[in-house]
């Protein structure tokens, strides 16, 4: 099993990562690799930390007064610390995209939803732009529905499209690490089928990372499982050993559906 | 249910039997040369012209103050203060100053305007006073506005690198545009029917010039001049007319009136249609 899910080189390692909501304890201590090029699924009942341990990779709980991170998120090539305080989130976040479980189309066109990203980065030459949104467009599989209505507003667009523009723009500023935040969980069984089928084209160009709480969801798209309970890793290995035979009672009782 | 709408019944034909009332003593008067006249001792040739370009003018002042400071404290408290007890004090103090009785904030600005500024009398003494009177307006129309903003909308832009002005420029500001123009043009038209804070400041209740144009022919073809010029509004001249013994006078005040509550109107029914009109291109 192993040898058709070759490790390929980390892209990140995440040591002795805890993380607080002010005085609320919600990651302990985890540390496990994320494999470059492949994807990664992180799976666990409800308000076991896996959204916040996807949401420490980005940085966002910056955002908000009063969190704390302890431990390394190490990213490589490079072997940088994004949760090191001397580095900017910023920094971080244009190299490491989102996509969120609702999607969240800006209220403007199709075009500037995808451009959004380069025109933070200062680009505003409208070729390079138009060959961006093609091409994020394209990877995201929206484009052949989109091309001709580029300037329509995004809300136009069904749930499922939203999501697939909402993946194109953040694709567009081409980063080394695109996080899914339960992407499917707001939509219906067809568009969920396209954004895996989605996730699965795209590992050949990034590195996934997929919080999902949907179990045959983790199994089909993904390389590598952690299954997380109130906010400990419990266990991380490839998905098929995690599904077919996982070291861990807790794991097997959560898998099997006796508990979750 | 009833109880309801008796009660609104009450508040609606009260203004009804007002307009009406004051269309009926007024609509007589209304003529094109009543808004191209001075005022006037003969009540058949007095008119508004003064009072309506002065109002414009002060509105025009008006809006070029709070608007931008209004939008700008909303958009700092929404944003970017941290919520400690010093933003709560900010709070507690601008819901206060939207119940302050507008005579007060006349004598703040007579004092601090007229003389401690050395402004005088001018346009640019109303202004500024009738800004400060709409500031709470402007800035509770922006602060709801904002509030209103889905934060996906904005942790999807964050995520995508952006910085918190960029989020502000691109996202929070245009989406909150809608909102923030309604309460402008709601806390104009309550500015525009002030005239307590303009009395008091001493606007004058009888001219019968223009104040200098802002236009020039000759470089540098703009003049801030009538900034400082005395004026009427529309509301003064109002108060002016009704004081005057002669009946015909008080026509004149009618058909002012009528114009006046006529401005408001339009002024609201500016603000629903923009509202419509921007909402409809901003959905989430």
């Amino acid at each position: 099993m192993v040898d058709t899910v070759p490790a390929g080189r980390p892209k990140a390692e995440v040591k002795n990562l805890s993380f607080y909501y002010g005085d609320f304890n919600a990651l302990k201590n985890i540390s496990m690799p994320v494999h470059e090029k492949r994807v990664t699924a992180l799976i666990g009942p409800s308000g076991c930390g896996k959204s916040t341990f996807l949401r420490s990779f980005n940085r966002m709980h910056d955002l908000y007064a009063g969190n704390r991170y302890e431990g390394e998120i190490r990213m490589f090539p490079d072997d940088v610390n994004v949760l090191a305080p001397t580095v900017d989130p910023i920094e971080v976040r244009m190299r490491i995209s989102m996509v969120f479980q609702k999607p969240n189309p800006f209220p403007k066109s199709i075009y500037e939803n995808a451009a959004y990203g380069l025109r933070v980065r200062g680009e505003n030459r409208r070729v390079a732009l138009n060959d961006k949104v093609e091409e994020a467009l394209r990877n995201a599989a929206l484009w052949d529905e989109v091309k001709d209505r580029l300037e329509e507003p995004a809300f136009n667009l069904s749930g499922g499209q939203q999501q697939r523009l909402c993946i194109a723009r953040a694709l567009a500023t081409d980063p080394e690490i695109l996080l899914f935040d339960e992407p499917t969980s707001a939509l219906d069984p067809i568009a969920t089928a396209s954004i895996e089928e989605l996730i699965h084209d795209l590992k050949t160009k990034l590195t996934i990372v997929i919080v999902t709480h949907n179990m045959q969801q983790a199994a089909r798209v993904s390389d590598f499982t952690a299954y997380m309970y109130l906010g400990e890793l419990i266990e991380y290995g490839v998905t098929d050993e995690i599904f077919i035979k996982p070291k861990k009672k807790q794991t097997e009782d959560y898998i099997t559906g006796r508990f979750g | 249910m009833l109880v309801g709408v008796l009660a609104l019944m009450i508040g609606v034909l009260t203004f009804a039997a007002l307009f009406v009332d004051m269309a009926v003593q007024g609509l007589g008067r209304l003529s094109w040369e009543f808004f191209t006249n001075f005022p006037s001792r003969r009540p058949a040739q007095a008119g508004i012209l003064s009072a309506w370009v002065g109002s414009t003018l002060v509105m025009l002042t008006t809006a070029f103050f709070a608007v931008p400071l209004g939008v700008a404290a909303g958009i700092y408290l929404e944003e970017y203060a941290a919520k400690n007890w010093v933003t709560d004090v900010i709070e507690i103090n601008i819901t206060n100053l939207a119940g302050v009785p507008s005579i007060v904030y006349g004598l703040l600005a007579l004092g601090l305007f007229v003389y401690q500024f050395g402004l005088g009398q001018s346009i640019l003494a109303a202004g500024l006073t009738l800004a400060l009177l709409i500031l709470p307006v402007v800035i509770v129309a922006t602060r709801e506005a904002i509030r209103s903003i889905p934060q996906g909308i904005r942790e999807g832009a964050y995520a995508l690198g952006a910085t918190q002005w960029q989020v502000c420029k691109d996202h929070v500001i245009p989406y909150s545009m809608p909102g923030i123009l309604t309460g402008v043009i709601i806390g104009m038209a309550r500015a525009i029917g002030e005239t307590a804070p303009i009395i008091t400041i001493g606007a004058l209740t009888f001219i019968a010039f223009l104040p200098p144009a802002p236009l020039k022919s000759g470089p540098p073809f703009v003049s801030f001049e009538w900034l400082f010029s005395p004026f009427t509004v529309m509301p003064i001249q109002m108060f002016n007319w009704t004081s005057r013994p002669e009946a015909a006078f008080h026509q004149n005040a009618a058909a002012a009136g009528f114009v006046l509550v006529l401005m408001t109107l339009a002024m609201n029914g500016l603000a629903i249609w923009l509202r419509y009109r921007l909402r409809k291109r901003i959905k989430w």
